[in-house]
């Protein structure tokens, strides 16, 4: 699947922030996923468990915040929310819509660790850890 | 779309994001860096690269995407014959073929007298910029009008990889249900031309309605037109070829009016020398370097 390629590039972005920082580790990573980036998180997840190992985000968290689908109607100008597959106004039931969220795929934010002592910062402020983060070393 | 971070938002009214203010985790040896970049960023700054040599060698690029075996390289095959008997011979092509193994579609198409570059991904499911830009080594743009991409068969991981083109065409195939383009959103969403391919299938396809495979695709808010085609029997090829040659008119007198983008180049590919320039080793040129 795609995810293990979008991963790759999370990673290596991730590791030139931190490298640009002079950080020590990255303690988490989030990313906005749209339902219509057409990644899905739970893939995404894995493939990072995988990706991560060896590399200065090796102990870092990975959240996700996931922005609904908003459309605005481009014949009466309401916004409203909608399903992947069905865009459509909720006001006036036109199909003329424009996406204004949902299929973000974005790097949000990075937390560093920039000190000197404690390499591991792994479980620091994080919500949401990443599965099988024991497994490799 | 917002110019911050590549997201969907459309204007300054959009809500803010919801991300981590910057420094918001102080009070520890940790700092909170607020990106907002796109995560496929280095993709897409390859595939704008793709598009500037494109541009230069006013070359329309055509990334075509489907399920397995909706005939795309059958479709191909039937536009070369068809393009070849408009007056002055057509426009000149080249295809670059993508599949995880063999090149039976490239020689396919250069049966047909066509330059066809294969790309084997060897597992990949989808073509990326850096593999086009790759495959560029093998094609001399300066002696083309039009550039076929024809994806790997997959109507998901294709969607999300820009590889530079011009205009983005799925094949939605008679024979795979009309509610496709509701099941694989992410791509009918996007696409600037769907085809109902195999259409001469119909009349035995009773569970198949072409209004309803184009309700579907209005579903995504999506006003690309949507019309049947049969590589085998012709029904709607004139229809595609007219959509191509409009395109390929249209890109000519839209790179007319503006200059070529050579800061997301790098640097300009002038004149003849540089169109057919040497994609060779060297070709891992600045613009397109990875970091």
């Amino acid at each position: 699947m795609h995810e293990l390629a979008v991963c790759r590039s999370l990673l290596a972005e991730v590791a030139g922030l931190a490298g640009r920082n002079g950080a020590d580790a990255v303690i988490s990573i989030t990313v906005g996923i749209g339902p219509l980036s057409g990644v899905e998180p739970g893939l995404l997840r894995r493939a990072f468990s995988l990706v991560r190992c060896g590399t200065i985000a090796q102990g870092a968290a990975l959240r996700f915040e996931t922005p609904p689908i908003r459309v605005r109607c481009r014949t009466c100008a309401g916004v409203s929310t909608a399903a992947a597959n069905r865009l459509l106004c909720a006001h006036c039931g036109d199909w003329r819509t424009e996406l204004i969220s949902g299929d973000e795929l974005i790097l949000m934010s990075v937390e560093l660790e920039c000190g000197t002592d404690g390499r591991n910062g792994e479980g620091a402020g994080a919500g949401a850890r990443a599965p099988g983060a024991a497994a490799e070393a | 779309m917002c110019q911050s971070c590549g997201c969907a938002s459309a204007s300054v009214s959009a809500p803010p994001h919801p991300a981590t203010a910057d420094g918001a985790a102080a009070g520890g040896p940790t700092r909170t860096i607020d990106v907002r970049q796109a995560i496929l960023a280095d993709n897409d700054r390859i595939a704008a690269h793709n598009r500037a040599h494109f541009d230069a060698a006013e070359v329309l690029v055509v990334n075509l995407m489907s399920s397995p075996g909706a005939g795309k390289t059958a479709l191909l095959e039937a536009t070369v014959g068809a393009l070849a008997q408009r007056p002055g011979g057509g426009p000149r092509l080249a295809v670059i073929e993508g599949d995880l193994e063999t090149d039976n579609d490239a020689r396919r198409i250069r049966a047909r007298g066509v330059p066809a570059v294969q790309i084997t991904t060897g597992g990949a499911c989808h073509l990326d910029a850096t593999m086009i830009h790759d495959a560029l080594d093998d094609l001399d743009l300066a002696a083309l009008d039009l550039l076929f991409i024809e994806n790997v068969g997959n109507l998901v991981c294709p969607a999300g990889f820009d590889l530079g083109h011009h205009h983005a065409v799925a094949l939605l195939a008679t024979t795979e249900g009309d509610d496709k383009p509701a099941k694989y959103p992410v791509l009918f969403r996007t696409v600037d031309l769907v085809l109902i391919s195999k259409a001469d299938l119909l009349p035995y396809l009773d569970d198949f309605s072409t209004q309803r495979a184009e309700a579907a695709v209005r579903a995504l808010a999506n006003e690309a037109p949507v019309f049947p085609t049969s590589a085998r029997d012709g029904t709607g090829l004139q229809g595609w070829i007219d959509w191509l040659v409009a395109r390929v008119a249209q890109n000519r007198e839209a790179l007319a009016s503006r200059p070529v983008d050579a800061a997301a180049h790098g640097h300009v590919h002038g004149g003849r020398e540089g169109l057919g320039h040497a994609h060779r080793p060297a070709a891992r040129h600045a613009g397109a370097d990875r970091p």
